[in-house]
C-alpha cells in the first residue's frame, strides 16, 4: 500500500495534475487520435491515478502511443490535462535503469531518406531518457 | 529590425528550404534574422513533467541569448516554437523550475522569462502585418486553393501558445489570402498527423495522416501548407494520397518573387 501511495504521489508531483477535478465526461478519450491503439485511454489514466491503480498503467504500452498532441489538454472542460499524467507515467518507467525503449543503435534500421531529424530527436526524447 | 533566430536541427538538414526562404523573405520584408550563436537542439517535443529539467536547458539558453540582445526570439519550425514557448512559460510561471534552472546555470546566466517568443507566422501577422505583405506580393497565387495544416504544435496548449483560437484558427488562412490564394477551411486542420509515433507505429501515422488529407481533399484543397517538417513527412509519406504538401515559406517566397527559378508550386516541386 505504501508503495502504491508513493507511486501515486510521484505521478501527481511530476504532472502537477489534480485528478479529483475530473467529472468523467470522457471527452479527452473521445478526442484522442491514439485512442484505438491504447489499452488504457486518457480518461482511464485520470481515474486510475486517482484510485492509486498505477501498476497496470506502467505495465501497459499505452503511454508510448500518446502523440503529445495536447488535444486532451485543450478540450477537457475541467482543465484536468490528462496528457500530463500520461507523460508522468511514461517517465516513471523510462527513468528506471535499463528501461530505454529506443536505443541510438536501433535507429539506422528504421531510417528512410526523407525522415526529418525532428522525428528522430522527438522519438529519442519520448522513448528513452 | 533585427530578431534572434533559432533555426533548429531539421532546418539545417532535411528542411533547408524552410530556413532559406524564411530568411530571404524576412529581408524583403525589412527583418534580419540573426542566428543564435551555438544554439542547441530543442529536443523536438516539450515534456510537461515538472521535474524534467536538463532536457529544457538548451531552450533556456536560446531564450537567455535573445534576452541579452533584447530581441524577439523567432523560429519557423512548429516544434522548436512549441518547445521554446512552453519552456519560456515554465520559466515565467513555475518558480521551482526557474530556480533549479538558474541554480544550474549560475553564474554565467540568469533568466526569468523576459524574452518574447514568436513563430515566424506571428512575425508576419503582428510585426510586418498581412496588409504590408499583400503590398509586397509581385506574383500572387491567384486561384490556388490552399488548405492550411496547423497540426497540433502551433496552437496547443492554447493557454500557453496563445497564437490563435485553438479550435478555429485563422492565421494561416489570412496568410494564404495575403499571398493572393484562396484558403480552404477543413475540419481536420488542427488534428495531429501522427507525430514521432510513426517511427514505431506506421499504421497509426497512416490513419491520422490519411484522415487529414482525405478531409482536406474533400474540401477542395489542391495543396496544403505546413510549418512543421514532421507533419510534412507524415502527410506525404503516410497519407496515402497524392496531395502536395509544402512549407508556407516556399509559397511566401514564390509570391514575393524570391523563389529559386527551379521551384514553385506550379511545378509541384516539394523540395
Ligand atoms: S496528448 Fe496523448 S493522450 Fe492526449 S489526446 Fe493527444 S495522443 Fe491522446
Ligand atoms: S475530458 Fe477532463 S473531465 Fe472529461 S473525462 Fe477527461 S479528464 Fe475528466
Amino acid at each position: 500500500m505504501a508503495e502504491r501511495n508513493n507511486m501515486k504521489e510521484q505521478i501527481l508531483r511530476t504532472s502537477g495534475v489534480n485528478p479529483l477535478k475530473c467529472m468523467r465526461c470522457g471527452k479527452c478519450s473521445a478526442t484522442c487520435p491514439a485512442y484505438d491503439e491504447m489499452e488504457y485511454h486518457p480518461h482511464q489514466f485520470v481515474y486510475m491515478v486517482e484510485t492509486g491503480d498505477i501498476e497496470p498503467l506502467l505495465n501497459s504500452e499505452s503511454f508510448y502511443k500518446c502523440l503529445t498532441c495536447f488535444a486532451c489538454v485543450d478540450r477537457c472542460p475541467r482543465s484536468v490535462e490528462p496528457a500530463k499524467l500520461v507523460e508522468a507515467a511514461r517517465l516513471m518507467v523510462i527513468r528506471e535503469q535499463g528501461k530505454n525503449r529506443l536505443k541510438p543503435d536501433d535507429i539506422p534500421a528504421q531510417l528512410d531518406e526523407d525522415m526529418p531529424q525532428q522525428l528522430l530527436v522527438s522519438a529519442l526524447r519520448k522513448y528513452s531518457k | 529590425m533585427k530578431v534572434s533566430y533559432f533555426p533548429g536541427c531539421t532546418l539545417k538538414n532535411k528542411a533547408k528550404d524552410l530556413d532559406t526562404y524564411a530568411r530571404r523573405c524576412a529581408e524583403v520584408l525589412g527583418i534580419t534574422m540573426e542566428e543564435i550563436e551555438n544554439w542547441q537542439c530543442c529536443g523536438g517535443v516539450f515534456s510537461t513533467a515538472k521535474d524534467e529539467i536538463a532536457s529544457k536547458l538548451s531552450s533556456v539558453r536560446a531564450l537567455a541569448y535573445a534576452a541579452e540582445k533584447e530581441q524577439i526570439l523567432v523560429s519557423v519550425c512548429s516544434a522548436c516554437h512549441n518547445v521554446l514557448k512552453q519552456t519560456n512559460h515554465a520559466m515565467q510561471n513555475d518558480a521551482d523550475f526557474a530556480l533549479r534552472v538558474n541554480n544550474y546555470c549560475a553564474p554565467d546566466m540568469a533568466y526569468h522569462g523576459e524574452t518574447q517568443v514568436m513563430h515566424y507566422l506571428e512575425l508576419l501577422r503582428d510585426v510586418v502585418g498581412f496588409d504590408k505583405i499583400r503590398e509586397k506580393v509581385v506574383n500572387p497565387l491567384t486561384g490556388k486553393k490552399i488548405g492550411a495544416y496547423y497540426g497540433c504544435l502551433l496552437l496547443r496548449p492554447g493557454k500557453t501558445m496563445q497564437m490563435d483560437d485553438v479550435e478555429n484558427p485563422r492565421i494561416m488562412e489570412d496568410f494564404i489570402r495575403a499571398i493572393g490564394a484562396e484558403p480552404v477551411v477543413y475540419a481536420m486542420r488542427n488534428e495531429c498527423c501522427g507525430g514521432y509515433v510513426t517511427l514505431e507505429d506506421k499504421n497509426l501515422a497512416a490513419k491520422t495522416s490519411a484522415a487529414v488529407l482525405d478531409n482536406a481533399a474533400a474540401g477542395g484543397a489542391e495543396l496544403l501548407v505546413t510549418a512543421c517538417p514532421l507533419c510534412r513527412y507524415n502527410l506525404v509519406k503516410n497519407g496515402g494520397r497524392d496531395l502536395p504538401v509544402v512549407y508556407f515559406t516556399e509559397l511566401l517566397a514564390e509570391a514575393l518573387g524570391v523563389l529559386d527559378a527551379t521551384q514553385g508550386v506550379k511545378e509541384e516541386n516539394n523540395g
